[in-house]
Parts: C-alpha cells; structure tokens; sequence
C-alpha cells in the first residue's frame, strides 16, 4: 500500500508495492503517462517530477521515499488551464523536436526559475544538466528560460 | 558463421536500405503518376473533404458515386470554418507533423490558425508510401500536398464565382476568405465549404500552383502542432499507449544476438509479486522480426521489469554471434596495409597521378560502431484478437511494420490494423520493427490488450548499430598544389561475403569522386554477426570525417588555406548530374561554403589555442558546409564556441522546424563524435545505459548558428543532411588550434574531453 499527494490531490493505492519507483505508479497505477521512462537508472532526468519543489527522479525513487510529501508532475505545471511561463515560451521558441524529453526538462527548469527567477547561462546549465536531450534542443532550452524568467521578472 | 549468415539473408535489412535511398526522383514520379483526386461528401457538418486515391481513377470514381470509400482524407473543409489536414508520415522529432500540413494550408490560402492537424490512418491505397527515413518525406511529397491544397482552393474559388455569378479570375483568396476583388464582396472557406463540395474536382493538370514569391506560410517559424500537447504532458507517444483491460510484458533476448532459449526458471517468475504469465517464443530466426526470447507479462511495468531481474535463461549460444570488436579493429588495421579486394570506383589513372605527384600523403581513419538510443526505449501496444490484430507502434516504417507483423503471426495484412503514434526519436533505429513483433506475438498469446515495454539495456544490447568503419587514405599533390589522385581503401563488414553490411555500403558518389580525373575506391570486408542498420546520414555520417579531415590535411601539405583549396575542387559550377537531386551540384556546394566561412568570419586572427575548422559534405540530396570555432586547454579539454552552418535545400518550409534539424544535428554529430562507442566482445555489447553512452549534455552544448540559402531548385529533406560535415570541422579546427590530427573517432580514444 502506498499514500500519495500527486498535483495536490491524495491517492491511496491499495494493491502497489510501496518499493515501486514513482515513476511507475504515476503512469501506470495513476494514468498520468506526462512523465517519460528513459533509462531507470536515474541518467537521463526524462522521468523528472518535483517534490516539494525539487527536482527528482522519478525512476530511481521508491514511492514510499514520496509518501507523506508534494509531488507535482507536468500535468499541472498549467494551472487553471493557463500555461506556465515556460511552457508558453516552449512554444514560442519551438523547442521541442521529438519532443520526448520535454516534460522532464520543464519540471527541472520550473524547479530553477522558482528558486532563481533570472539565472545566467551558467545556472541554467548547471540546473539543467541532468536532462539529457537526444535530439539537441539545448540551445532553445536556455533561451526560452531566459524568455521565461524575464516574463516573470516583468509580471513581478 | 549462422549468426552472420542470419542476417545476410534477412529479407527487411535490404528493404529498409531501399527506403531510405531509392531515388527521390523515382519517388517523385510514382507518387505523381498513380494519383488521383477523390471528393468525398455527406460527411457530418456537410463540409468539403478530398481525399487522394492511388490507383485507378475508375475505381476511385466508382467509389466516390456509392459514398462508401473511406474517408481517408488529406483535408476536410468544415461549414463552420475549421480546417482539419491529415499528416500522413510519422512524426519523430522531425518535424513532418506541421510542415506538410503548412505545404497544403499555403496553396489552400488557409488562416493557419483555422488548421487543426490529425495523424493519418496508416493506409497504402489511400496515401502511398508512409514512412520516415532517408530525408525523404518532403521531396516525395511536395507535389502531391501541394495539389491538394490548390485543388481545395480552386473549388472554393469556383463557388463563390458561381454564386457571385462572376468569373474566377476575377476573385482572390487569402485567411480562408474567397475576396471579388471589384467589389469587395467576401465569402469565407467554412461559407463556401457545402457548395464546394458539390462541384467536380479539378484535374490535377489544371491547377495553378503559387509562384514563391506568392508563398506567406511556407519559410516562415511555425511552431509545432503538438507542443502544446507536449509541453502539458498529455498522452502521445507509443509509450502513452493505455487501453482498457490493458496488461504489460517485458521480452529478454539473448544478450548475443541469435541465442535460443533452451530452458528458463518460469515456473519462478509466474510466482512473482504481479506476473500473469512467463513464457517462451521460439520467433522466425528474423532479427527484423522476432528472435527467440522470454515474455513476462504483469499487472504493471515494474511487476514484468523487477520480475526480470529473477528471470534465468539457459542460453543455446551456437548459433548465436562472437563478434569481438577488438579482434575485428586488428583484422583492419592488417588489411589497411594493402589495396581493397575489390574496386567500387576507378576513373583515370591513380598510379600515375601519384608517380608524377609533388608530394603523397597516406591516413588511416576509423570510427566506431555507435547505437541509436532514441530516448523513448522501444515500446508497442497490440490487442490480438479474432484472427486479426490492431497495434499502436511508434515505427518509423508503419506499412512495412504490417507486412512485418503478418508475416509473423501468419496471418493476412488486412488483419493488421496499425494506428501511428508520435515517436519519441528514431534517427533510423525505428525503420526496423523487431519490437512490434514481439508484441504481436505476445499479444497472440494473451488474448488482452497489451504493452511491450523494452528497457534501456535492451534497447543498447539490441539496436541495429551504425557500423564502424576503416578508410585507409592516399593522395597526391601536383606540383601547384593541387589534388592530382586519391585513393581510399575502404574496410568495411559483411554478412555474407559479398555485399556489405546495412548502413556499412559506399555506393560511389562520396566526396571527392567526380571532382578529379584520377580516384579508385576499393574495398574489403570483414565477417560480421552484430546487426547493423541506417543511422541519421547513413554512410556519409561516418565517412564525411575522413574524407574531408583528409582534404585539410592535404591543404596543410600544401600550405594552402582550406576554404579556397576547398573551392577549388568544386571547381566551376555544374551539377554532376543535370536534374537529379541526389547528385552533387558544385555551384551550391561552393555557395553554402562561402556562407558558411564568411559568417563564421573565415580568415580572422583567434588567440593560440584556438582555431576554425570548416567542412562541407553533400548527402542525402542536402548541400551543407559548417564552421566549428574550438578552444582546446593543455590537457585536451575543449569548448566548442560555436559552430557555423550554411545549407541548401532548396526553399525552407519551416524555418523553425528546419533551423531545429540543423541545430539538432550540430548537437547529434558533436554528442558521438566526443565520447559515443560501442564495443562488442563475445558477441555482447558492453555499454548497457547511459553511464556508458554518454550522449552530450546541455553544458556542453555549442551555439548553433544556421543560414540557408534558399535556392530554386525542388525542396529536399533535412532530417540528415546537416550531420555529416560536423565531425570533420570539429577534427579540422582542433588541428587549427593545436596541430594534432585527429584519425579515430571518438575524439575520448586521443584523450580529449569537454
């Protein structure tokens, strides 16, 4: 059995092992599929969520080690159906290729913005280092962080 | 020998060459010649739907008039004014999804906010070839979209004429308005769409296709169709796959290739904490299709993956490969010693040229095998059921992905119904579709919906690896510097001892042949049992760094500066091959090199230890040269500043999506190149995740600056194109900056890192 708080709502799960990574009691136990499988040894950051706020992976993390905490996945980076900074100047940048990756980049980065509301380039490689992108994006990633703090500075 | 010979005869390995290098002119032609316009009516809402028919127009007529022809469409025109376009090849992060859709939207004269995008069914009749590979897509389909967007235009031009009782050159369109232009008077696309409908389809022959300058969709940044799905985390890829009733497995293959299953404790993993069933396929000794292995099927991933980890398999290795690349790395470097055993190329005379010549230079050059690994690890979704079976696969070739899966389950394609998902990358792995037969074959046995689910290792231990390779160098200068002969001896594997391995072929046509009298490319193979397959840029990804790291070491021979020497070779502008797009053409061969060096400031003093390296490379009907500007410390760590790209591939669709390809095959290129290698030793693949594939990450990412020049000639693909020449001006501004020349790849064997 296994208790969680998932984009602030409660789930009791009474038939998963309290051992299974979170990962996949997100996906396969709760339906929310936003969260990506790409290695399971904690390399790739695709299955990045946020607990507590910090940036996490998801396939290394026993749920039992998330019991008790906030979790919030990509699913509800939007709130009330209007889209995060990031996630609007993902679009306007294009970013995506395959697209793949992109969920755990944006809860990395949210992670950073929330913490540093306007990092250097620096910082946004430093932060976003554990997400690997097969397809090459990271030009793209750091200018639309950039897009995005700057939105929220001006929104400050 | 049988694992070898396994392959040699696989009928899929040849197949998927085919694909991704048929002729794009070839392709052009059977996509234009076997079309035909098919109006659909009567659907919901009444709008305006067409739809293309391959094949005879009496059929398509005939079915047309009973209304009972699928409504397999390319665009629907609804009343009240949206506009849904079908997307017919799979997207995999190449961003096909939204520049087909944009090619019909333009000629339509389509708002571009009115257009809502679907995946096509998978259908051959209906859309001919479905497929993602060679850089293909655009050339074979630019046409055809186009001429379903101006069909669409000019019935809806006819019905606002009709209904205005004007002519129709009398009226414009533009935002999915039909304007008359005398008086103003307007109709918009979802007003006109029922009346379209009943008018007869043009034929294809009478449509006015814009002229470029015309185009205010095509070449402008258009973001992607589905990053709003992406970035919310909604379900869209193969992996997002969930179906009612739905179970998971897990399959585990010998972990050299062509093992068999003798025995395996299933009797402990079905006792397992969530396992349903463990069991063992016997497959049809295909690589491509499906080899012998053990399923477990569980109430969730992690039940199947934890149980795995119990799983003991007795393996029968006869038959299985012992390839040991340490042992095939000795055999080259023997066989580099003496000329090829057999010549692809031999025009002029070589041996005289090198007689006669100022100086010779020799190289020897080689690469790796490297994998694939597409983030997404393989994955499929299939639910057997009546003697017939429905998937949902991420493939790269999803019509081949049905013969495939009929073949091994026995059972007629018409069975097979595949829906296309979203891919989560492919750069060739995918255009093999071992993984939906394994579902398919799991599926059979199960009787529910279920989900393969493949983990990172199996993904690194089974891929269908770009081969190594060995090109032994030489040439000569005349007495003013010039390139007078070039011989490469090129060491390559083979299955069968005849022809080379997929993804390990030269065809001819490689950089410099064409471009001098005396030139002989011989080859010789070595026996090969690791499954090997297209890799972005097949051939020309690898080769591309030893031939034109060779070129620069001929320009340092001379003391000549590498881009006029560069220049040079090209030589006056002509295509190689008059209106064949996949020849090389030196007049924009030598304008994209020009680009490239002038905006990367060519020429300019840099601080010692630092240097530009420029080179071009011509593939995959993509003409493409790129300046890398490379710091490099005492102790071989680099900083790529920044690298230079210049290309032509005739007019740009979308420039987001076509800037994306370029920066993305920068970062692909620079990501293998640095530390990317996979090695084999008894006939087991020894890098298992990521910790041992380091793909490159954001801190080491370069800045990517793309131009293009948009030339006249028909648009190509970019999916490959922009890889090849990264390589070998990474290697050629390293030599600027430090005097080393780098000959093996990854640049970590000679000590460098980032």
């Amino acid at each position: 059995m296994v208790r969680l708080n998932v984009n602030g709502k409660e789930h009791v799960l009474e038939e998963v092992d309290a051992s299974t990574p979170l990962l996949w009691v997100l996906r396969d136990h709760l339906g929310l599929v936003g969260t990506k499988f790409g290695c399971g040894g904690g390399y790739c950051g695709a299955c990045t969520v946020q607990l507590n706020g910090r940036p996490i992976r998801s396939c290394t993390t026993p749920s039992s080690a998330a019991e008790g905490q906030a979790i919030r996945t990509i699913e509800s980076l939007a709130a009330d159906g209007i889209l995060h900074p990031l996630q609007a100047a993902w679009i306007e940048h294009d970013v995506p290729q395959c697209g793949y990756c992109q969920a755990g980049q944006l809860m990395s980065a949210a992670a950073l913005l929330a913490r540093n509301s306007s990092p250097s380039d620096a910082d946004i490689d430093s932060a976003m280092r554990g997400n690997l992108c097969r397809c090459g994006t990271y030009q793209r990633i750091r200018a639309a962080i950039h897009s995005a703090a700057e939105k929220l500075g001006g929104a400050a | 020998m049988k694992a070898a010979e396994r392959l040699a005869r696989d009928p899929n390995l040849k197949a998927v060459v085919r694909e991704v290098e048929a002729s794009l002119d070839a392709a052009r032609r059977q996509d234009v010649s076997r079309r035909t316009f098919l109006k659909l009516t009567g659907l919901a809402g009444g709008g305006l739907t067409l739809a293309f028919y391959l094949g005879s127009p009496s059929v398509a007529q005939s079915q047309e008039a009973t209304g009972e022809f699928a409504p397999n469409a390319f665009l629907t025109i609804s009343s009240d004014g949206s506009i849904l376009i079908y997307n017919k090849n799979p997207e995999v992060g190449q961003g096909i999804k939204t520049a087909f859709p944009m090619i019909v939207a333009e000629e339509l004269d389509a708002n571009w906010n009115h257009v809502r995008v679907e995946q096509s069914p998978i259908d051959e009749a209906v859309y001919g070839r479905q497929a993602a590979g060679g850089s293909r897509s655009i050339p074979s389909s630019w046409d055809q979209l186009r001429e379903a967007g101006a069909a669409a235009r000019a019935m809806l031009v006819s019905a606002a004429s009709e209904m205005w009782g004007v002519p129709v050159d009398e009226c414009s369109t533009a935002n999915s308005i039909v304007t008359h232009d005398a008086t103003g008077r307007q109709l918009t696309y979802g007003e006109l769409a029922e009346s379209a409908a009943s008018l007869p389809v043009p034929d294809p022959g009478s449509l006015m296709l814009k002229a470029r300058d015309d185009y205010r969709l095509i070449g402008k940044r258009i973001t992607g169709v589905d990053n709003e799905k992406i970035v919310t985390g909604q379900p869209l890829f193969g992996i997002d796959t969930t179906l009612p009733g739905m179970v998971y497995a897990s399959y585990s293959k010998c972990p050299a290739t062509g093992g068999r299953v003798r025995d395996a404790n299933f009797d402990e993993i079905r006792s397992l904490p969530g396992v349903q069933d463990a069991f063992a396929l016997e497959g049809n000794d295909t690589v491509t299709e499906l080899m012998p292995g053990v399923a477990i099927v569980g109430d969730s991933t992690w039940a199947t993956q934890s149980a795995r980890t119990s799983l003991r398999v007795d393996w029968d290795e006869s038959e299985a490969s012992t390839d040991s690349w340490s042992g095939l790395v000795e055999q080259a470097q023997g066989l580099s010693l003496q000329t090829g055993s057999e010549t692809i190329r031999d025009f002029g005379n070589v041996e005289e040229a090198f007689e006669g010549a100022d100086q010779t230079l020799e190289a020897f050059y080689s690469y790796p095998f490297v994998s694939h690994a597409p983030l997404e690890p393989q994955n499929c979704t299939a639910w057997y059921r009546d003697g017939g079976i429905e998937i949902w696969a991420p493939s790269q070739t999803p019509q081949r992905a049905i013969q495939n899966v009929a073949n091994v389950l026995s059972i007629p394609e018409e069975r097979v119904t595949l829906h296309q998902t979203r891919i989560g990358g492919g750069f060739g792995r995918r255009l093999l579709n071992d993984y939906v037969c394994e579902v398919a074959a799991i599926a059979r046995e199960v009787g529910v919906p279920v989900k393969l689910q493949w983990s990172r290792e199996d993904d690194m231990a089974h891929d269908f690896y770009r081969p190594g390779g060995f090109h032994a160098l030489k040439a000569s200068l005349d007495g003013t510097g010039r390139l007078s002969g070039w011989e490469d001896h090129f060491i390559t594997f083979t299955h069968d001892g005849r022809s080379p391995v997929s993804g390990g072929e030269t065809r001819g046509g490689e950089f410099p042949e064409g471009l001098l009298d005396n030139f002989r490319l011989t080859q010789s193979m070595l026996t090969l049992a690791t499954p090997t397959g297209p890799w972005r840029a097949p051939r020309s990804n690898a080769i591309a760094f030893a031939v034109q790291s060779f070129y620069h070491e001929l320009a340092v021979a001379a003391g000549r500066d590498h881009l006029e020497m560069l220049l040079e070779i090209m030589g006056e502008p002509r295509w190689l091959e008059e209106g064949n797009v996949g020849v090389l053409n030196t007049g924009r061969a030598a304008e994209v090199i020009k680009l490239a060096a002038a905006q990367a400031g060519w020429g300019q003093p840099l601080p010692p230890g630092r240097g530009l390296g420029l080179a071009f490379y011509f593939s995959h009907a993509g003409h493409f040269a790129e300046v890398a500007d490379v710091s490099v410390d005492g102790n071989r760590r680099l900083s790529v500043h920044k690298v230079t790209v210049a290309g032509d591939v005739g007019p740009i669709v979308n420039l987001s999506g076509a800037e994306n390809q370029c920066q993305g095959a920068v970062m692909d290129g620079l990501s293998t190149m640095l530390g990317l290698e996979i090695t084999m030793e008894n006939g087991r693949v020894q890098q298992s995740n990521f910790h041992q594939y380091p793909l490159m990450r954001i801190n080491n990412a370069p800045v990517v600056d793309v131009h293009f020049i948009e030339s006249d000639f028909p648009p190509t693909g970019l999916g490959e194109p922009a890889l090849p020449p990264l390589a070998p001006a990474i290697c050629n501004a390293i030599y600027a900056a430090t005097g080393h020349r780098v000959r093996t790849l990854p640049l970590s064997k000679d000590g460098f890192s980032v």
